[in-house]
């Protein structure tokens, strides 16, 4: 990973490269945690999603229909999370691989 | 696990830690990797990233993510960055940033592209540019564990002096235990260059990649487009989705917006 | 917040602020930074349309013809994205606001607040008064040029006294509403009204 920023945007990054925002949210390591699409129903790892949002917050969207499923801003007062667009996220006790 | 300090509800929270340059090595002309010390740091596994945040002298902070590129059986911590020349954090941290210097990282973070020699291979590693880094930590636990497990990494560079980490590479490769690299150079080849000659695509991994049948373990890092299309070929190969994981390089836009 | 060490010799990219048309906590940039909370829409303008409703009702509605037959109006203005960039004299063509209420028959807005809808699903939310008197429009033409789609091209809201936020990309819809509410980024820790003057960047400034 190595983000920097020229100014053109080259489209989504993967969701993973929230994993540092997320951990400041989840007691677990949330980019192996499964989410389940509210709008499609497709099931998959965050670190598999769309990331989206820039320097406003994460915004993962589903792979399949660009669902927002999950928002996370960071502002002066703390972290705000909105999981709208997921139907389930689930935390496997032994991550899988 | 990283460590945690508890905060009012209990939760865990990644903590700034103030991160030492003990050397700068120029891999490439356009690619640094600094070997930082870090005081207090938990290990990491293969894959995992850092966040790295520079404050200026007027208290001005900007923030990115950069892979690690040093095994967690190494003593220090390595990230290895390109030079953007618009960018606003990579010319300070390949450029700049000298033995002494000090910035803040907190990490390691993220737990989805990671290898660990236990999850076993065949391992499949697709890299453009700088992608390399957090693919050569897997490469460097791999041989600091001595693992058999079959490697390949398929490498895109535009020159060869564009190959990062180009003679531990070689070293690894000759080492008998497994493990092939192969180079695609996509602007210039020397004389008599016997790799690849374009860039990475359905046809070239058809012919040198790890077929489907072997269920390898694929792990792609690069720029967004050689993501794609690396990712695409090989579920049109027949590769498992679920056995495929990316990560794409861009702008985080971190000091941008709308 | 803990102290950072200094990292030397690190400025950041930032031109100074250079005079009194950059609010407080902004610096000036001269390229155009793209943050997007989602995908670019494909630009179909066989199919692209812009409506006024008011709650559940329609009250007008234009294909991309019909919208670019309405009188066309030019602004020159500077624009403050709340990630802290501010750009200087950026050239605008589009239809103002006022127009589309004029066009749509309305002589007094219905409600006092809008929301804005978005291909994609995004939203902001913007009070009427800062919609009329030529405060803002539907931009279509960025200097010169039609709107590339990464910039919110065909169609985007400018309301450029308010941070970037509120000027929403690829919009399609404007919301007539009794009440404020807060959109994409609003309801997520974003200030609801958005005064770059006042740095009013998040809840609570």
């Amino acid at each position: 990973m190595d983000h920097d920023d020229s100014g053109a945007f080259q489209g989504p990054l993967d969701g993973n490269s929230a994993a540092g925002l997320l951990q400041e949210v989840f007691v677990f390591e949330a980019t192996s945690a499964i989410l389940t699409c509210a709008g499609c129903g497709a099931a998959g790892p965050i670190g598999a999603t769309r990331l989206y949002g820039g320097a406003m917050g994460a915004v993962l969207r589903c792979a399949h229909c660009d669902t927002a499923l999950l928002r996370v801003t960071r502002t002066e007062i703390g972290i705000w999370l909105d999981m709208q667009g997921a139907r389930s996220l689930l935390m496997r006790d032994a991550p899988a691989a | 696990m990283p460590e945690t300090d508890e905060r009012g509800g209990g939760g865990p929270r990644l903590l700034w830690r103030t991160a030492q340059v003990r050397e700068a090595i120029d891999e490439t002309p356009r690619v640094r990797s600094l070997v930082l010390d870090v005081p207090g740091w938990t290990p990491h596994r293969p894959g995992q990233h850092v966040d790295v945040r520079l404050t200026a002298e007027d208290g001005y902070q900007a923030q990115r993510s950069y892979s690690i590129a040093s095994p967690p059986e190494a003593r220090h911590l390595v990230i290895t960055v390109e030079r953007i020349d618009d960018g606003e954090v990579s010319p300070y941290l390949a450029s700049e940033a000298r033995a002494g210097d000090r910035f803040e990282i907190r990490g390691p973070i993220g737990g989805y592209f990671v290898w660990t020699e236990a999850l076993g291979g065949p391992l499949f590693l697709i890299a453009g540019g700088s992608g390399i880094a957090p693919l050569m930590a897997m490469l460097r636990h791999r041989a600091a564990r001595a693992s058999k497990v079959p490697a390949l990494l398929l490498n895109s560079a535009r020159s060869v002096e564009d190959i990062i980490y180009r003679e531990e590479l070689e070293r690894l490769a000759s080492r008998d235990d497994g493990l092939e690299v192969v180079h695609t150079l996509t602007r210039r080849r020397p004389a008599g260059w016997t790799g690849g000659t374009r860039r990475i695509d359905r046809d070239m991994l058809a012919e040198l990649g790890i077929p489907a049948t072997e269920r390898p373990r694929v792990y792609i890092c690069g720029p967004t487009p050689l993501v794609e299309e690396a990712a695409k070929s090989l579920v049109a190969l027949g590769h498992d989705a679920s056995l495929i994981k990316t990560e794409r390089f861009g702008p985080t836009g971190a000091t941008h917006g709308s | 917040m803990q102290d950072s060490p200094i990292s030397r010799g690190f400025r950041g990219r930032r031109p100074p602020a250079r005079n009194d048309r950059v609010p407080p906590g902004q610096h000036l940039t001269e390229d155009f930074p793209v943050l997007s909370a989602g995908p670019t829409p494909a630009a179909k303008l066989g199919s692209w349309s812009f409506a006024l409703q008011d709650g559940g009702s329609l009250l007008a509605k234009w294909s991309w013809q019909e919208f670019e037959a309405l009188p066309q109006t030019e602004v020159t203005v500077d624009i403050h994205c709340v990630t802290t960039w501010s750009k200087l004299d950026t050239h605008w063509r589009g239809v103002t606001i006022d127009t589309l209420f004029e066009a749509a028959g309305l002589d007094e807005p219905p409600e006092a607040f809008a929301m804005i809808h978005c291909d994609g699903g995004y939203t902001t939310n913007v009070p009427v008064e800062d919609l009329i008197d030529g405060k803002a429009m539907i931009a279509t033409h960025y200097e010169g040029k039609p709107l590339a789609p990464e910039h919110g091209g065909p169609a985007r809201l400018l309301v450029p006294h308010l941070y970037f936020w509120k000027s929403a990309k690829w919009a399609r819809r404007l919301r007539f509403l009794e009440a404020d509410e807060p959109g994409f980024w609003e309801s997520l820790g974003y200030h609801i009204y958005g005064d770059p003057w006042r740095e009013q960047r998040y809840a609570g400034d």
